[in-house]
């Protein structure tokens, strides 16, 4: 569009600036260098350029889209200044390191990260060459707003698959590329990283597929939601069943490695099933909902271990209920005291009570029950009617049965009279109250049906893992799953499945992450604090509501 | 008869009787162990001065709760990582060179004084950039989303200053000129405890004349106040809250560098715990009153450093040094749930909440 608006260069140097500040801080935290091991296009990009450069970029497009009436030319030569300024720190990072040692301060500023950061060439070459590459990226970055929706959509779709196959390639390689057609694909596909060829390949099928969506798709949704009332509800039961049939074979697709780490994710489902009731329905933050966890685990430990700690010698089924019942009536005991308190100071205690367990729990006090610091060994497997569930793959079984039980019952409870209390109590506790909900009863219910099912994921924690320690209920667990129900979309069900998906399962693929897991958390409660606080799979009425305070609309995109 | 059941408030006489076996448990643990006297007097003043010791660090971290809670109304989750990020910083870049160079040990006084204007100045900038980036775009969302932010940013900070400066524990450089202890009115008190409480009770001075006689403490006032009004009056609010947030953060900066003299070390996850104990202080003291802030702390850290001895051995607990943080954080739970406008405060939690 012609304009007479001026161009808003400061707001460039600024972004560019504050893009170079990201670039530099990722590079002396350690991010890029670790990142920088996992090739995304084989010996072309790594991970950990991409996230250097996407601050590059990150700037070019910002300085973009602050100026969204300029003319193009001057667009994209704002990105690229914002790109050439976002390289600066790092270059002055890379001529001070040469005659002072930072590592003395920063163990992060190695001689790896600068050999990286100038592409292996000498200090000369390398910073031109950085420059030079950071401007192009600007420019990238600052090009993508300009091009017209059908044309952006399917470019950064296929942009992200390629960065997503290309993550994990390893993984696809391991579970299946070791013999057969996998080999053949693997050869194919795949290097250290997706190969230049896979690269294309898997760009262009889903480049095609959106823009085919994006042309064809409208007509389509269209045509089904013309279907008369019973076709459509037919139509979704089908994809539930589908669905369905899809879990059941899972573990035949991803074999043993991947089933355990969705074994994992799955103990995360159930525990984000529970904490989504508490904080998603009835809007009561808990910080210490590891404690409800940890009492699941530790009363199935305590039931069933034929170690010296193990008191009744249970089967792992009929210590079950008990396990469920103990966290169940935590969770009434350490609710009935907080009855009274609302918003932020619950959460404040809430925390304080997870502490108090943990601390109980790892002390000499407890001890001689529970085992201290040394925890409770040999708790058993479950088993049932012959088949054991020792393997990842049987277990898997047990795991989703017990999440579809959560996903029914936190499904049926959310549409229930009880549901529609707990909603009502989030919204306005006054209002509520006023219009005959009883909140004692309402509260604890909360309570007591989230810390059910974390109890459950407990006590099947325990049997899986066969023994349990403290340390692995510590507070990080808590956080743990309410990132994840935020992430997902407060009181969104399918929003729980693809949080834990994504934050519980993508760090557990990639080892390198373990170590900027909770960086990554933080970042991430920041942003979609931010930017999506209903998540990325919301809930109707929680946007609605999350939005009242916006005067003006969000932008759409 | 009937009637009178359905009236008894059944809440009340659950949380009444929690109340009680608490404070039975307490006095039957501290008469057995007074019985049994297993420790000296001696031992008993060693307790109560790393009490004060303790108590007044956390009445310096609390102070930030205390303000910014009093200005913004949000727990400040991450006020504990303000803290943390200030002595890392100093004890990285300028405690441990002076240490080496022997400059630490030639002019301590000085010495001490850089590393805590740098701290302070590190603190406060992350204290500023965390409350322009995460907290200022969501002044008028509901009461959730700022905590939850604040949640965020102390995990992001805490794992920010892991990947810069190590995971590891380093260690701060020992002052030769603050060891040993001086005798006080036939007491010994080790030096460096005494340096710790006399510039934390200084430095809460000095912030309390600020709040209560210059003018900006006036604007701060004002703005905890009404915010609308104090904006109405000519206050510019931002402003005020910006110099609200260094003022906290500098006080945990100067906190940060004189727990590092005390404990003579330094690392990522060290401003965590105490982060949620200086807020139990703050609330035990009543939040948005800086005299309740440094009562809060130093009763918070008398009862954490003379509790465990005091009543928990009476109750024949093994060990319960361990269960030191459980009596902080039953305090917390205690005070939140019985008495939340804490000893000096109004009673925010009610009409604000």
């Amino acid at each position: 569009m012609d304009t007479q608006i001026g161009f808003n260069w400061r707001e460039s140097v600024r972004l560019g600036l504050i893009g170079g500040l990201v670039a530099l801080s990722l590079s002396l935290i350690g991010v890029v260098e670790t990142f920088g091991g996992r090739g995304i296009i084989s010996g072309v990009i790594s991970l950990g350029q991409i996230l250097l450069f996407g601050a590059m970029a990150g700037a070019g497009y910002m300085s973009a889209r602050q100026n969204p009436h300029a003319r193009t030319g001057l667009n994209l030569v704002g990105g690229l200044i914002a790109g050439l300024l976002a390289s600066l720190p790092l270059i002055v990072l890379v001529f001070v390191a040469g005659p002072i040692n930072l590592r003395d301060f920063l163990p992060n500023a190695s001689p790896g990260l600068l050999k990286l950061l100038i592409f292996e060439q000498d200090q000369a070459t390398g910073s031109l060459l950085l420059l030079a590459v950071s401007a192009v990226v600007g420019l990238v970055g600052a090009g993508i707003t300009l091009l017209p929706g059908r044309v952006r959509h399917p470019l950064l779709m296929g942009l992200l698959f390629v960065l997503m196959v290309g993550l994990l390639s390893e993984i696809i390689i391991l579970a299946w590329g070791t013999k057969g057609l996998g080999l053949k694909i693997r050869r194919f596909m795949f290097d250290k990283g997706l190969s230049i060829r896979g690269t294309l390949l898997v760009f262009l099928i889903v480049a095609g597929l959106n823009a085919l969506w994006g042309a064809l798709g409208g007509r389509a949704q269209a045509r089904v939601s013309a279907l008369p009332a019973q076709q459509q509800k037919v139509l979704g039961w089908g994809r539930i069943a589908l669905g369905v049939l899809f879990m059941l074979v899972l573990p035949m697709i991803l074999r043993t490695y991947l089933t355990e780490v969705i074994n994992n994710v799955g103990l995360f489902i159930l525990m984000g099933f529970g904490l989504n009731i508490v904080v998603g329905f009835a809007g009561l933050l808990d910080l210490g909902y590891v404690a409800f966890f940890a009492i699941g685990a530790y009363t199935m430990g305590v039931l069933t271990s034929q170690g010296e700690l193990g008191v009744a010698g249970m089967s792992f089924w009929s210590a079950l209920p008990i396990a469920v019942a103990a966290s169940v009536l935590a969770g009434v005991i350490l609710g009935v005291p907080v009855l009274r308190m609302r918003g932020d100071y619950l959460a404040i205690v809430t925390l304080g009570f997870g502490e108090i367990i943990r601390i109980l729990a790892l002390s000499d006090f407890l001890a001689p029950a529970i085992g201290g610091a040394q925890g409770i060994l040999k708790i058993p497997k479950a088993s049932l009617g012959g088949l054991e569930f020792v393997a990842p793959e049987t277990l898997y079984y047990l795991i989703l049965a017990a999440c579809l039980v959560a996903a029914f019952v936190s499904w049926r409870l959310r549409d229930a009279r009880l549901g529609r209390q707990w909603m009502a109590m989030r919204e306005d506790e006054d209002v509520a109250e006023a219009m005959g909900i009883n909140l004692v009863q309402t509260k604890l219910l909360a309570f007591a049906m989230g810390a059910a099912f974390a109890g459950l994921s407990g006590a099947i924690f325990a049997t899986k893992l066969s023994s349990i320690f403290p340390h692995s209920f510590n507070l990080l667990i808590s956080i743990n799953v309410l990132c994840l129900i935020i992430v997902g979309g407060m009181g969104s069900l399918p929003g729980v499945m693809v949080g834990a998906l994504i934050l519980v399962g993508l760090p557990e693929l990639l080892r390198e992450f373990a170590e900027y897991r909770l960086l990554m958390y933080g970042a991430l409660l920041i942003v979609m604090m931010l930017s999506r606080p209903e998540g990325f799979w919301p809930e109707e009425s929680r946007k609605r509501e999350l939005h009242e305070f916006e005067t003006e609309p969000v932008l759409a995109d | 008869m009937r009637q009178r059941l359905e009236n008894i408030d059944y809440l009340g006489l659950v949380l009444w009787l929690f109340r009680t076996a608490i404070i039975v448990a307490v006095v039957w643990g501290t008469v057995a162990t007074i019985r049994d006297n297993p420790y000296s007097t001696r031992n008993w003043i060693d307790f109560v001065i790393f009490g004060l010791a303790q108590g007044s660090l956390y009445a310096l971290i609390a102070l930030g709760y205390t303000l910014v809670y009093g200005v913004l109304f949000i727990i400040n989750f991450a006020h504990g990582e303000f803290f943390m990020s200030g002595v890392f910083t100093a004890t990285v870049f300028v405690a441990i060179p002076m240490g080496q160079s022997g400059f630490l040990d030639r002019n301590p006084i000085l010495a001490l004084l850089i590393i805590a204007v740098v701290a302070m100045a590190t603190s406060v900038g992350i204290s500023l950039l965390t409350e322009r980036i995460a907290y200022r775009p969501l002044r008028r969302a509901p009461r959730l989303v700022p905590l939850i932010t604040a949640i965020g940013a102390s995990f992001f900070w805490q794992y920010f200053f892991r990947g810069l400066y190590g995971s590891g524990i380093t260690a701060f450089p020992t002052v030769q000129a603050l060891q040993g202890s001086w005798s006080i009115a036939g007491i010994d008190i080790l030096k460096t405890q005494a340096v710790v409480i006399v510039a934390s009770i200084l430095l809460l001075i000095t912030l309390y004349v600020i709040v209560m006689r210059t003018k900006m403490g006036k604007a701060m006032r004002a703005v905890a106040e009404d915010k609308e009004i104090a904006a109405l009056m000519g206050i510019d609010v931002d402003r005020v809250i910006v110099i609200t947030f260094a003022m906290g953060s500098a006080a945990a900066g100067v906190a940060g560098v004189l727990y590092a003299i005390l404990f003579r070390q330094v690392h990522f996850f060290m401003g965590f715990i105490p982060g949620i104990k200086a807020f139990t202080a703050a609330v035990l003291g009543g939040i948005g009153s800086i005299p309740g802030a440094a009562l809060g702390g130093l009763f918070l850290g008398m009862v954490e450093s003379v509790g465990p001895s005091l009543f928990l051995e009476g109750l024949g607990i093994p060990s319960s040094y361990q269960l030191k943080d459980v009596i902080a954080f039953t305090m917390l739970v205690l005070v939140l749930i019985f008495r939340p406008q804490g000893i000096l405060g109004e009673r925010l939690a009610e009409k604000k909440a």
